[in-house]
């Protein structure tokens, strides 16, 4: 049974088969490229391609495959590179030289008893979702200490080109309290890709002491790959996570960035034709995101073992301007946000999270841990600093008209400390020693500040 | 494959630089199509969109003079291809690879498809080798590495092309000077013939695509990917490290937005389509070092952001796609500081990997930071000077003042004389000592 094409528009293929079903791979093509059907009429189907469509012809055999989009599962994931379909990237480089032909690839991992295949877009099943919170320690201060995040929650953090983003994932998917990450590199620069890949390969795991990569599973779609595929990279991806999951591990699952993602939705959107909503998006935007947040979550396995999985996802908001519709959608499923601020970055303060603006759902459940763990007074500390940061914040209006010499003497102690506490405790470098900032070392560094100041 | 051309005369409409042609079986996307004039000339086109028996062809060229009842098309079952060969090196071609120079074209060793396939993440060689480009506020804070994409935002009245022709003069990596490949883009011909002048002056090897302002629009689409398909193979067939400029990219993206405007297609932010992001990566992207392999494709595109305005989409989505930006500003422009980079919201994302020992100097990095955290300082304190007065301030904040002052003028501040990168940081470690700032 094959069908034919019979129209071609950006990513986008029309063909004519029949029996197809909704959601079902084909193969398109003499190249043998890979699409989805993503709409079906009485006399065609429309099928999202993966691969790039140019070159491909009119008139061009079309192959059902019978089964949804699928990722393979089992062993061997761990430490492998796969594009948004999970194809194998070492084995394409070896097969097909250093740069990525259309069409046929070799299998992701291997074939035979131990391996299965799941659909992308359908959740892995679990016996019931918990709610502990426990709290997932990312190593960055700001994070730890002012909004912390729990295991199985979820989290974005919007900001503008060159406020750090990328870094600030990168850190977490080195040093986060979890036993497997699953990074996906969603529309984002290569060279930069690259040099994550090589510091994965030579950096080692904090705790275990093996090579960071062998906890770790990339994701990559380069925003010059095909944009379907781009689509398909944040399913592909959190399929596996749960997979993870599912054996009672805490798994990290860290997207950059999801607005390149709702961008390749939109593509595609536009493409079929499809009546737009807010700023061109799909008007399904809104609870695509709310479906893919609700794969979060910690859960109670089918064998009766715990295992999370966490979402912390980065969000490229254009023109800086936060009321863009993927921020705003995003705010309304996820659990903390970390707002990354430009006026910080140009000042070279990074991360450049925004206290004033940030928020975590997860704060109340989670200082209590680290009341117990780390230290009775952590909760007392932390609104001490918050509290200083606003009258810093208020006290910096005034002396913006009088001058810091206008100031009264406990005020400007007030501005030194809250700068003390911005320079030395807030602002971490990712590329020294201190990329990594233990809770202990966290609660140290500012009892350090704060006691100075009597 | 078919065997034969296939010639159809059933254009349905003409709109702009677009026709739709019926009842053609099984057209190519992306197939070259030939165009006859019902006055017997011939222009080229390419199939854009395919819709049962009704193709959509984007002409390149002039569109004027088509008619519906006489004109033809004829379908070559070919995609676009650029030819290559190392002749093409010190020749002048216009946005359709046509010689310019008046010299015969060159004969090609082969034929390639300039949409390039993407380059496979793990095969990039991640970024190390820095280029000293003689710009102070570049070489000393934002220092460009050989692979990287940087480009110049600036804005109307501001000397762009000043800073990237002498970049394109001075430019130097540690395996010496660069083949150049230059791509205007709607430049107006007052433009072109400065560009001119100074390519003539680098003594690299040249290759130039040119597409001026009078120039058909489509044309404006083709010539980057012509300049990078060729670039692409002197670096990687041929080893050579390849500087590309590009401008200006604000052209091409209105380009990008008057075709998608004729294809009706729904416009996304300003009227640009929601395709523009991928669009541009499909370019930006191209820039690249690749492992085990010598020669690099570094990227300087020029972007002119309408009304000075850094979140309009060209900037905001180029900046989301390059390894940084240099900023250029207006006020230290009219200060009369030359080149008039403003570092604070300029950034090379890739410098980290090109400084230090080994690469530029030891002290580099504690260098940049101090500058950095110093001038912003300075900065933040001149609107309380405009408030209240220099006189309300202490001693320290004046010294910051006064300190980002000389820092726009000794350090910004070069005239068309290129520095070192040793003199650069000689220069800067000076300032700071005189100002008694510490490195942190």
């Amino acid at each position: 049974m094959s069908g034919r094409i019979i129209g071609i528009s950006g990513p986008t293929v029309s063909v004519e088969a029949a029996g197809l079903k909704l959601y079902e791979r084909v193969v398109i093509g003499d190249a043998r490229l890979t699409g989805e059907v993503v709409r079906l009429e009485r006399s065609r189907a429309i099928v999202q391609v993966y691969e790039g469509t140019r070159g491909l012809r009119a008139g061009e055999p079309v192959q059902p495959t019978g089964t949804e989009l699928t990722v393979r599962l089992g062993p061997g994931l761990l430490g492998r590179m796969f594009d948004g379909l999970q194809r194998p990237l070492l084995q394409i480089r070896e097969e097909q030289g250093p740069f990525i032909r259309a069409g046929g690839a070799p299998p992701a991992v291997g074939e035979g008893p131990e391996w299965h295949d799941w659909p992308v877009r359908v959740p892995r099943p679990y016996r019931t979702k918990v709610s502990t919170l426990e709290p997932l320690i990312t190593g960055q201060r700001a994070i730890d200490f002012l909004f912390p995040l729990a295991k199985g929650g979820t989290a974005i953090f919007p900001g503008g080109f060159g406020t750090g983003k990328t870094l600030l994932e990168q850190s977490i998917a080195k040093f986060g309290d979890v036993d497997v990450v699953v990074y996906v590199g969603c529309g984002e620069r290569g060279n930069e890709m690259a040099e994550m890949i090589e510091e994965f390969a030579a950096l080692r795991d904090r705790g275990t002491g093996r090579p960071l990569m062998d906890r770790t599973v990339v994701v990559v779609n380069t925003s010059n790959m095909p944009v379907a595929a781009r689509e398909a990279s944040i399913y592909t991806a959190v399929t596996m996570a749960e997979y993870f999951r599912d054996q009672g591990k805490h798994v990290l699952l860290l997207a950059d960035s999801l607005s390149r993602w709702a961008e390749a939705l939109r593509e595609i959107s536009s493409a079929l034709e499809e009546m737009p909503g807010e700023e061109g998006y799909p008007t399904y935007l809104a609870s695509r995101l709310a479906e893919f947040f609700a794969r979060a979550g910690t859960v109670e396995t089918l064998d009766g073992r715990i295992g999370s999985l966490t979402l912390m996802l980065s969000v490229s908001p254009a023109g800086g301007d936060f009321t863009e519709p993927v921020t705003q959608a995003c705010l309304r499923s996820a659990g903390a946000l970390f707002m990354l601020d430009t006026a910080l970055a140009h000042r070279r303060h990074f991360p450049a999270i925004d206290w004033f603006r940030s928020f975590s759902l997860y704060e109340s459940g989670i200082v209590g841990h680290f009341d117990r763990r780390i230290a009775a007074d952590w909760s007392t500390r932390r609104q001490q600093v918050r509290t200083l940061l606003q009258q810093e914040a208020r006290l910096r209006e005034v002396a913006e008209i009088v001058g810091t010499e206008g100031l009264q003497e406990a005020d400007r102690h007030v501005m030194d400390v809250a700068e003390q506490i911005r320079r030395r405790f807030l602002m971490q470098n990712a590329y020294t020693e201190d990329a990594y900032s233990p809770p202990e070392h966290t609660y140290r560094r500012i009892v350090d500040i704060l006691d100075a100041r009597a | 494959m078919r065997l034969s051309e296939h010639r159809y005369s059933t254009v349905r409409s003409v709109q702009g630089p677009l026709i739709f042609v019926e009842r053609v079986i099984d057209a190519r996307m992306g197939e070259v199509v030939s165009i006859e004039f019902p006055d017997g000339r011939r222009g080229e086109g390419e199939v854009l969109k395919i819709d049962r028996g009704v193709v959509l062809i984007q002409i390149v060229g002039e569109s004027r003079g088509l008619d519906v009842e006489r004109s033809g098309v004829v379908f070559t079952d070919a995609v676009k291809k650029a030819p290559l060969g190392l002749d093409v090196i010190g020749r002048v071609f216009d946005g359709s690879f046509t010689p310019l120079d008046g010299q015969p074209m060159f004969v090609p060793e082969r034929w390639t498809s300039i949409a390039g396939p993407p380059l496979n993440p793990v095969a990039r060689a991640g970024p190390a080798d820095p280029i000293e480009t003689g710009v102070s506020a570049i070489d000393g804070l934002n220092t460009l590495v050989r692979g990287q994409k940087l480009p110049l935002f600036s804005a109307a009245g501001l000397p762009a092309k000043e800073i990237a022709a002498g970049i394109l003069e001075h430019a130097r990596g540690a395996g010496g000077s660069f083949a150049v490949v230059f791509v205007a883009l709607g430049l107006t011909y007052h433009e072109y013939a400065f560009y001119r002048e100074a390519l003539t002056r680098t003594g690299s090897d040249v290759v130039a695509f040119i597409n001026l302002a009078k120039d058909p629009v489509v044309e404006r689409l083709l010539a980057p990917r012509f300049g990078l398909t060729v670039a692409e193979y002197l670096a990687f067939e041929h080893g050579r490290d390849v500087l590309v400029l590009i401008t200006d990219m604000t052209n091409y993206c209105d380009a990008l937005r008057e075709v998608s405007t004729a294809r009706e297609e729904l416009p996304g932010r300003r009227g640009y389509p929601g395709y523009m992001f991928s669009d541009l990566a499909s370019l930006y992207e191209r820039a690249a070092r690749i492992k085990d392999l010598p020669g690099s494709v570094t990227l300087l595109p020029v972007v002119t952001m309408p009304d000075d305005d850094i979140t309009h989409p060209i900037p905001d989505l180029t900046g989301y796609i390059t390894e940084g930006q240099i900023v250029l500003s207006r006020e230290l422009h009219q200060r009369g500081i030359f080149p008039p980079v403003d570092v604070l919201p300029s950034l090379s994302r890739l410098m980290q990997r090109g400084i230090g020992d080994g690469r530029t100097r030891a002290d580099h990095r504690q260098i940049a930071n101090a500058i950095y955290a110093h001038y912003a300082r300075g900065r933040d304190l001149r609107r309380l000077e405009a408030i209240v007065g220099r006189d309300g301030m202490n001693a320290t904040d004046t010294r910051l003042l006064d300190f980002a002052d000389a820092f726009e003028r000794e350090i910004v501040h070069q005239g068309a004389e290129p520095r070192t990168m040793t003199d650069t940081l000689d220069r800067s470690r000076a300032l700071l000592g005189r100002f008694e700032l510490t490195l942190s």
